[in-house]
């Protein structure tokens, strides 16, 4: 392509497989934090200093009371999905090749995701050069995939803290262990705020190419 | 190496025709993957119960615990703890421990256990058939459902040795245990590997003193390698068994092997 006449194009930015394993482990995480919180609600003790995860008012809201069952019967069922999901998708992008875009391999990635987020509060000019993804989105989605592979470690260790007690006690024991998997599970939540608020403000363009592949690309970069 | 991002270079009324054929059809294949997946999914929710689970749920809770019962071998162990980590441990079920304490506040008499099973003749045995064994105390951890967990000490004689004394000569051991509370008001099943578990006790002893009626005295089952719910209290059963034993929280909609 010339560089110098100015065309809009249509450029396949996320392969058919990627958009498979992102809508598919979009429900389903949703569902193993909903028959968390079923199971949650049974001792449901942690604190962020005097505020309690959850208050009772919470569980009562969303109708999560006495249902440790049935929200067991979901998880202990769509844990597979979710976990062959997740690393069908580890393994696609390293053999793909994809991950050389996901990963960070700058030694700058955290300076420069800084200054993404300061660009992205409207405080910085310019950011930083970057292929498909800025740094943030890389350590954000590097990290999300890093969270699930502790989501299944320490889901594991509580399951099975006889059969895998070497597993629970890597983990720092099976009270440690539950507490890592429940802030993992809060921090999906913070991942989830986040990105969906990104993607509004990243507009449609961007949000269909999730859905459909292609992207307009109207700038010539 | 392929090239996985191609790009579509056309003129812009082509390019945006291009784009609208593609959207319908990613849209259209989308939604429609959507709508199949939540329909395949209250299709499960809304199908035959099996023990007040969705039958397709129960089929995977099953072999879950396939998997695991397989892989179970008695070199899986709680870990053990030391004294000075002992807490208080609540009376969580009472379910079979609905008798009335006596004119002097003594929990109801106990009149022994029956012991049942194939080749055996049903015999009632007392708390001093079970001391007869060699005795063993553990300080483990004992975890509930709920998931909350309190680590305490256990005096009591193995399983294992007890089958060992009281199944008859040459009769082979069954696939299953059943016990169950004097009138069966409350039952646990279990797997014989796990009730076979060097860890599994018949213990009158909790943190150095005999067992209170609320926590199943005379006599309990303690069973690290499962959940609370299968630690049965107030043994008035045993019955070795090739059939899969009913369970009191199997059929409320919980896992039938219930293993940690």
């Amino acid at each position: 392509m010339r560089k110098d006449i100015w065309m809009p194009k249509l450029s396949l930015k996320h392969l058919l497989a990627i958009r498979w394993f992102h809508w598919i482990n979009f429900p389903i995480l949703f569902l193993m934090i909903w028959s968390g919180m079923l199971i949650y609600w049974a001792y449901p003790v942690y604190h962020l200093g005097p505020i309690s995860l959850f208050p009772q008012w919470l569980f009562e809201l969303l109708g999560l009371k006495f249902r440790l069952a049935e929200g067991m019967a979901l998880h202990f069922v769509f844990m597979w999905i979710f976990a062959i999901n997740g690393l069908l998708y580890v393994a696609y992008t390293v053999f793909s090749g994809e991950w050389k875009y996901l990963v960070p391999t700058s030694t700058s990635a955290f300076r420069d995701a800084w200054h993404v987020f300061l660009h992205d509060l409207h405080l910085r000019e310019e950011i930083p050069p970057q292929e498909k993804y800025n740094a943030a989105q890389q350590i954000a989605y590097t990290g999300i995939v890093v969270m699930g592979l502790g989501s299944l470690v320490t889901g594991l260790a509580i399951y099975k803290p006889v059969q895998l007690s070497w597993l629970t006690a890597l983990c720092g024991g099976y009270e440690f262990a539950r507490l890592m998997h429940f802030a993992l599970t809060m921090g999906y939540i913070g991942f989830f705020v986040i990105h969906v608020g990104q993607v509004i403000l990243a507009g449609w363009n961007n949000f269909r190419s999730m859905v459909i592949g292609w992207e307009l690309v109207k700038h010539n970069d | 190496m392929i090239n996985r991002h191609p790009e579509i270079v056309l003129p812009e009324a082509d390019l945006e025709r291009d784009l609208q054929k593609k959207s319908r059809r990613g849209f259209l294949l989308g939604g429609l993957a959507a709508v199949g997946a939540f329909g395949a999914y209250k299709a499960v929710r809304l199908s035959r119960q099996d023990n007040d689970v969705p039958w397709p749920q129960r089929n995977v809770l099953d072999l879950n615990g396939k998997l695991w019962h397989s892989y179970l071998d008695h070199a899986h162990t709680m870990p053990t703890y030391s004294a000075s980590e002992i807490g208080f441990l609540k009376a969580n079920g009472d379910h079979g421990l609905d008798e009335e304490p006596d004119d002097q506040g003594n929990p109801p008499a106990w009149d022994g256990f029956r012991l049942e099973g194939p080749g055996i003749s049903p015999i009632t045995l007392q708390l001093s058939d079970v001391q007869s064994l060699p005795r063993r105390e553990m300080i483990t951890k004992f975890c509930c459902i709920e998931g909350w967990s309190v680590v305490q000490q256990w005096t009591g004689v193995r399983f294992s040795d007890f089958t060992k004394k009281f199944l008859p000569p040459g009769a082979s051991l069954t696939d299953y245990v059943y016990m169950a509370t004097d009138g069966e008001d409350y039952f646990v099943g279990l797997d014989t590997k796990s009730a076979m578990h060097p860890q599994t006790l018949l213990a009158w002893e909790q943190n150095g003193k005999p067992l209170t009626y609320e926590h199943g005295a005379p006599l309990r089952l303690i069973i690290p390698v499962k959940y609370g719910i299968k630690n049965l209290k107030r043994v008035g059963l045993i019955r070795y068994t090739n059939q899969k034993p009913r369970d009191f929280w199997h059929e409320q909609g919980y896992d039938w092997f219930a293993g940690l």
